[in-house]
């Protein structure tokens, strides 16, 4: 059950994590100076979160590693975050495709959490989910802007779908740690979260004039096992880099 | 580690009393947040229970956000206040559980919010109004109701952006959570 933990605390966080490093590659580059604000905030919540689950996690390994070394030191292989997250910002609509379609999977799981039989599971959570409601309603409010907003805005939004539909099939199922942990009360569960996540997803985007996808395929990459698509390495690289190069460096 | 280690490390320790406790108290109430210095940490309400263990004075502190990048600085502010003070090796402890929610920030708080130009929390946490259209949020500058949401995420991890209709003045609203 302990190893079953340990996983399920890295998903949790490293999706948190890559999620929010991910929107970081924003800082600087936003296309108004309030949208810069949530997005780092937003970034800075799920850094905050991934931290939580990390520590944790750590305590489990008991091996001697703390967060910080579990974020900085691991290769791609050892990280546990959905796929959905790794892929690259690329314009304003992918990147508030990605959140959305992140929030509204992870609004359900913490929800759940709340209620974990694990104490420290369900505290992290209820302290994530107060903010991930802040963050479920902006990139819904995104999402209906930009789908039921201009000709070009709306094409965006069609095309941003289409590029990361497929990696939502993570979202769609429990695997066997998840059903033993959610079987002893510990994990949400996961087929409870891909339904409310669907009902979420068809809501805002019928709301958004955007046709929901037919349920996505199974394909061989899977970010749970640490299959992981190509994206991961770089944002790694750029993560890690100063922990690697100058290890124990403090400021 | 020997037994005689623990002692010679531990050397400050000593009996506490009730008006140790309100002395820490005190001392609290001047450990401004590093972000809106006019509120204190009893104010924010981050500090849930001050006692006496171990010959020590013990806190528990709650993080107000997840990632709240103030809350080391707010930590190391309390134990270098407190032992100024002559509290010898401050314990602190950070717990998640119950989470921080804005219902927690004293009626001085929000006052002092107001008087520096934040508009403080309205309403209850516990109400789901997090989801709603959020009720009418009051300009520090001015005090008119004739507000508008301009981003729900502002300067810092807790508050939101807004601007005031009347005298047009962009302010800060320390939202709900
Ligand atoms: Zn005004």
């Amino acid at each position: 059950m302990n190893d079953d933990l340990i996983q399920y605390l890295l998903r949790l966080g490293d999706t948190a994590l890559i999620q929010g490093q991910r929107l970081c590659e924003w800082c600087g580059n936003a296309p108004a100076l309030e949208e810069e604000l949530a997005l780092m905030n937003v970034g800075l919540d799920l850094v905050g979160q991934a931290r939580n689950w990390l520590e944790y996690a750590a305590e489990l390994l008991n091996d001697g590693r703390t967060a910080d070394d579990l974020a900085f030191g691991r290769d791609e292989r050892s990280f546990r975050n959905l796929l959905l997250v790794e892929q690259p910002n690329g314009d304003y609509a992918v990147t508030m495709t990605k959140q959305f379609l992140y929030d509204a999977w992870h609004f359900d799981v913490l929800q759940q959490l709340c209620n974990s039989s694990d104490e420290r599971i369900a505290g992290i959570a209820a302290k994530a989910l107060k903010e991930v409601t802040y963050h479920l309603r902006r990139s819904g409010e995104w999402i209906q802007r930009l789908g039921d907003g201009t000709e070009e805005s709306h094409a965006r939004m069609l095309a941003a779908i289409e590029q990361v539909w497929r990696f939502t099939v993570e979202l769609g199922a429990a695997d066997e740690t998840e059903q033993r942990l959610a079987a002893a009360g510990i994990a949400a569960d996961h087929d409870k979260a891909a339904n409310a996540w669907l009902a979420e997803v068809t809501q805002i985007f019928t709301l958004a004039t955007l046709p929901v996808p037919s349920p996505a395929n199974y394909f061989y990459l899977s970010g749970r096992k640490g299959l992981h698509t190509e994206h991961l390495g770089f944002i790694l690289a750029e993560m890690q880099y100063l922990p690697r190069t100058y290890p124990n460096a403090t400021w | 580690m020997q037994p005689g280690d623990l002692i010679a490390s531990d050397q400050g320790a000593r009996p506490g009393s009730a008006s140790d406790i309100a002395e820490a108290w005190a001392v609290l109430a001047e450990v401004m947040d590093p972000e809106v210095p006019v509120v204190s940490v009893v104010d924010l309400g981050i500090v849930r229970e001050v006692d006496w263990q171990q010959g020590h004075v013990h806190l528990v502190v709650t993080p107000t956000y997840s990632g709240c990048p103030a809350t080391e600085v707010i930590e190391d502010d309390i134990r270098q206040a407190l032992e100024q003070a002559g509290f010898a090796t401050p314990n602190l402890e950070r717990r998640l559980t119950p989470a921080w929610n804005t219902d927690l920030i004293t009626a001085q708080g929000r006052e002092r919010l107001r008087a520096y130009g934040i508009a403080p929390p309205v309403g209850s946490s516990s109400k789901r109004s997090l989801l709603g259209e959020s009720t009418a949020i009051c300009c520090p500058q001015c005090n008119s109701s004739n507000t508008e949401l301009l981003s729900q995420f502002g300067s810092t991890a807790c508050k939101a952006l807004y601007r005031c209709r009347d005298c047009l003045e962009p302010f800060d609203y320390f939202k709900c959570i």
